[in-house]
């Protein structure tokens, strides 16, 4: 069909998203993702982590056009202006992007049998099926999730949350989408399921050519799963690299620290550690620190860092917004 | 069988007996005249405004035209539940679609229609009541529309609070994401999970019509002779009380009793569908 | 496998066991949440009990402290000190719950008070446990503060919960633990909701604080990492019951039950470069 080059499947350029809060008396607008740029290639999977109040849930939601947008662009291959769309357009696209939510049992009507639910997106974006062919495509991704028919008559309340999360995801697939948005999908999860849930992802992926975008905190699955990585810190991104590069040579100081906090389940490595990598909070969103966001628990932090924000820029195949990034990878803490 | 509806009912023997007395005086209303050799408009002048008694016929007496007073009163049963019912009818279905719309869909379009219920709400009932009986006639559909007309007023109030909050729940994010809009997001996800609200609200909005129509016939607007509610058996009643204070309590002691079930009932459903549930 | 009475330990659980009877009708059976636990905390030692959700780890630290629902049955031996803590009337539970055995829990929003001033509620227990005055108890909250490495502690001492993050709450809540300074202290997931950055703070934290009061922890999770920086021995629970115990090292290294090494298997981990 085409080349062998990956296409760029979506663009998304300086995405902004903020919205009004009352603080202290005034309204004020609170900036919960601000210039966000980042490519997602076809049949790749880009890993987003960040901490909460990091923005990640904010871009997922951006993304799929439930909440506004204040700035920036998102373009869909080849040539979609994916947050000016309206209507019945919009709705087009959902055959393109979907999404997995993070609380499987939270994300199906509690009123509606699983049956009805997974042909819903069916009824509504492919009405041209007829009810066999809604009804077969309904089996077979039941099946590929490892779920029987025998489920389709029960209520969400009847399934563990392992289950549901299945269903989640055999429902984001059923309009055989090109773009599956994963928001913290493990999360709500028990270790052992989430183990389980992280291979399906990572089947489904193989078998249908998926381009993910794999939302997450929980840095060992985006680590099993994703290609590249962006790490988003207060809204903003502070490295975006090839998953191998990032987890090998971290290059931003705050990857550095996110992946040395990770607990290790090794006590000859972990036992009785008294400091932590990385100290202080997250400072509010309604007053960011000027310049670079991370600056005030940075330990690599100078004058420049105040005063100018860093941009995003290329390092050895690496996107990194740091303006001490070269020196610092020299002296490993 | 142990649903576990039926243990919940177990500890809320209220919302039975109140359900209980209600079925009661439905059927009472339904049934009985049918079974008795008395009618609710032949005038029987030789026994004018009889105290209840025992034998002779009449349990609870007879009225100013010597008619049965039982049978009167529960014809005026049948009419005032036909008309609660009907009304509270209208109301939950007006009042539910206009306030899930209204709360779904936000913006412009909630603030108009919320504002148009404020304005409603301040609108007189008692003279715009008048207003229609002067243009259509006293009618027993009049009654239907006028009462409905009012009443669906909170329950849209309700309703849209619902909605709102409704809106932000992930099953509704993720039924947009699968396309669903309009019509079918708030007639198969939105209403669905309001009911547990609306069949409280409306259970509530019953006594509140039943009274409505009582004070309406109690002013003179009501049903029309020699068809009797509740509320013109209290009325004709009354003016007579001194005398025969039997007119007046017996269909005050019926629309009290009817009030206060449905009343209990929905108390009762309240709490039952309180979503503190353990099972 | 009968457990030798340990004569220095601090706590020590023999055969606990918790069931909650059936509802009338609706099953068949009961609910047998912890069979046969035998379990021993000497002073000074952190203990680590490791298993899924609805392996009973939570059930057991309710017990110690007399917390479980009013329709649990509770058999078996705890004791505190020789005393015995099963069954005790409550005024007896008053005097140690606090004072000498303290719990953090999961999380810190639903521990808190909301309507009172963090001060407030650090000072409660050294003056009602303390007899501590008032100026007293509140001097004692603002060492605590900074004894948890709270930034600005004089300003977060006269704020309310909410004004606060996740971490620092937990800090606040490992703070009214340790006021009274508690032999023994409990803890229920005590990083589970927080952030990984925070978690590694808080974990550190709590070493730090252990080293410096001598206090013994015992410790609930579902982490392994967790676990392998902490505890000195570890437990492993399934279904109520403790599967293996071992001295933390030997547990990890050398994992003498199936399931152990299962949990093991699938603890997720970051695979870094040597």
């Amino acid at each position: 069909m085409s080349s062998s080059a990956p296409t760029r499947l979506l663009e998304a350029r300086n995405l902004g998203v903020s919205y009004a809060v009352r603080h202290a008396g005034r309204q004020v607008r609170l900036r919960a993702l601000d210039n966000v740029s980042f490519d997602l290639a076809r049949a790749e999977t880009l890993g987003i982590v960040g901490e909460s109040g990091s923005g990640k849930s904010t871009l997922a939601r951006a993304l799929l056009r439930l909440i506004p947008v204040d700035a920036g662009t998102v373009r869909l291959h080849p040539a979609i202006d994916l947050l000016r769309l309206r209507g019945t357009a919009l709705r087009s696209v959902r055959l393109r992007l979907q999404m997995i939510f993070q609380d499987g049992i939270a994300a199906l009507d509690p009123r509606q049998r699983i049956g009805e639910a997974l042909e819903e997106p069916l009824l509504v974006l492919k009405p041209q099926l007829s009810e066999a062919q809604r009804r077969a495509r309904v089996r077979a991704l039941l099946e590929r999730v490892g779920l029987e028919t025998g489920h389709l008559g029960r209520f969400p309340h009847e399934f563990s949350g392992g289950q549901a999360q299945r269903i989640g995801i055999a429902r984001a697939l059923m309009v055989e989408p090109e773009i599956v948005v994963c928001d913290e999908p493990l999360s709500s999860l028990d270790v052992s399921i989430k183990a389980q849930i992280t291979a399906l992802l990572l089947q489904l992926k193989q078998d249908l050519h998926l381009s993910m975008i794999f939302i997450a905190h929980d840095l060992p699955a985006v680590q099993q799963l994703c290609d590249r990585v962006l790490v988003l810190y207060m809204g903003r991104v502070m490295e975006i690299a090839p998953s191998k590069a990032l987890f090998q040579r971290p290059r931003h100081p705050y990857t550095r620290a996110l992946l040395q906090s990770v607990p290790i389940p090794d006590p000859r490595v972990a036992r009785g550690r008294r400091t932590a990598p990385l100290a202080g909070e997250m400072p509010s969103s309604l007053a960011p620190p000027s310049g670079c966001v991370f600056r005030t628990r940075c330990p690599y932090a100078v004058d420049r860092c105040a005063r100018e924000v860093p941009l995003l820029r290329t390092i050895d195949g690496s996107e990194v917004a740091c303006h001490r990034a070269e020196e610092i990878d020299g002296s490993r803490t | 069988m142990n649903s576990p509806w039926q243990q919940r009912l177990r500890g809320h023997p209220g919302i039975l007996i109140a359900g209980g007395v209600l079925l009661l005086i439905t059927l009472a209303s339904l049934i009985l005249p049918a079974l008795s050799p008395y009618d609710y408009f032949t005038p029987q002048l030789d026994l004018i405004s009889r105290p209840p008694m025992l034998q002779g016929g009449h349990l609870l007496g007879t009225d100013p035209l010597g008619r049965d007073l039982l049978i009167r009163v529960l014809w005026g049963c049948r009419i005032s539940l036909l008309i609660a019912l009907v009304a509270s009818l209208i109301s939950v279905v007006v009042g539910v679609l206009w306030g899930a719309i209204a709360g779904y869909v936000g913006g412009h379009t909630d603030a108009l229609m919320m504002r148009t219920v404020d304005v409603l709400y301040s609108v007189p009932f008692v003279p715009f009541v008048i207003v229609l009986t002067m243009l259509f006639g006293r009618q027993l559909w009049l009654m239907f529309i006028a009462i409905g007309a009012v009443s669906w007023l909170d329950i849209a109030r309700i309703v849209r609070g619902e909605a709102l909050s409704l809106k932000r729940r992930e099953f509704i994010e993720a039924a947009r994401v699968a396309g669903v809009h309009g019509a079918r997001m708030i007639g198969r996800h939105i209403v669905p999970n309001l009911l547990g609200v609306v069949i409280i609200y409306a259970t509530l909005t019953v006594p509140t019509v039943i009274l409505f129509e009582a004070f309406m016939s109690f002013l003179g607007l009501g049903v029309r002779v020699p068809l009797a509610s509740l509320g013109s058996l209290i009325a004709d009643g009354a003016s007579d009380m001194q005398a025969h204070p039997h007119l007046l309590l017996v269909p005050a002691a019926v629309l009290a009793s009817i009030i206060y079930c449905f009343n209990f009932l929905g108390d009762g459903l309240r709490d039952l569908l309180d979503p503190r549930k353990q099972t | 496998m009968s457990v030798p009475m340990n004569a220095e330990a601090l706590l020590q659980i023999r055969s606990l066991a918790v069931h909650y009877p059936a509802p009338n009708g609706q099953f068949s059976g009961d609910i047998q949440a912890l069979s046969g636990v035998d379990l021993d905390v000497a002073a000074g030692e952190c203990v680590g009990l490791v298993g899924e959700s609805g392996s009973g780890k939570t059930a057991i630290l309710l017990s110690i402290l007399g917390l479980l629902p009013p329709n649990a049955r509770l058999a078996g031996s705890i004791r505190f000190h020789g005393a015995e803590l099963a069954g005790m009337p409550l005024k007896g539970l008053n005097e140690i719950r606090g004072t000498r055995i303290a719990m953090i829990f999961q999380d810190p929003m639903s521990a808190l008070n909301p309507y009172m001033r963090i001060v407030d509620q650090l000072s409660e227990v050294p003056r009602v446990h303390g007899g501590l005055s008032r100026r007293d108890a509140e001097q004692r909250a603002l060492e605590m503060l900074e004894a948890v490495h709270i930034g600005e502690p004089r300003r977060r001492a006269r704020q309310y919960p909410h004004e606060l993050s996740g971490g620092m709450r937990q800090r606040v809540m490992i703070a009214m633990a340790l006021i009274a300074e508690p032999e023994l202290i409990l803890a229920d997931e005590p990083t589970t909701a927080l952030d990984v950055t925070v978690q590694a703070q808080i974990l550190a934290l709590l070493q730090e604080l252990r080293e410096r009061t001598g206090a013994a922890l015992l410790l609930v999770t579902h982490d392994l990492g967790v676990v392998a920086q902490l505890a000195d021995r570890v437990g492993v629970m399934r279904h109520g019951r403790i599967l293996e115990q071992a001295a933390c090292l030997a547990l990890f290294e050398h994992p003498q039950h199936e399931y152990t090494r299962s949990l093991l298997a699938a603890m997720p981990r970051l695979k870094v470069p040597a």
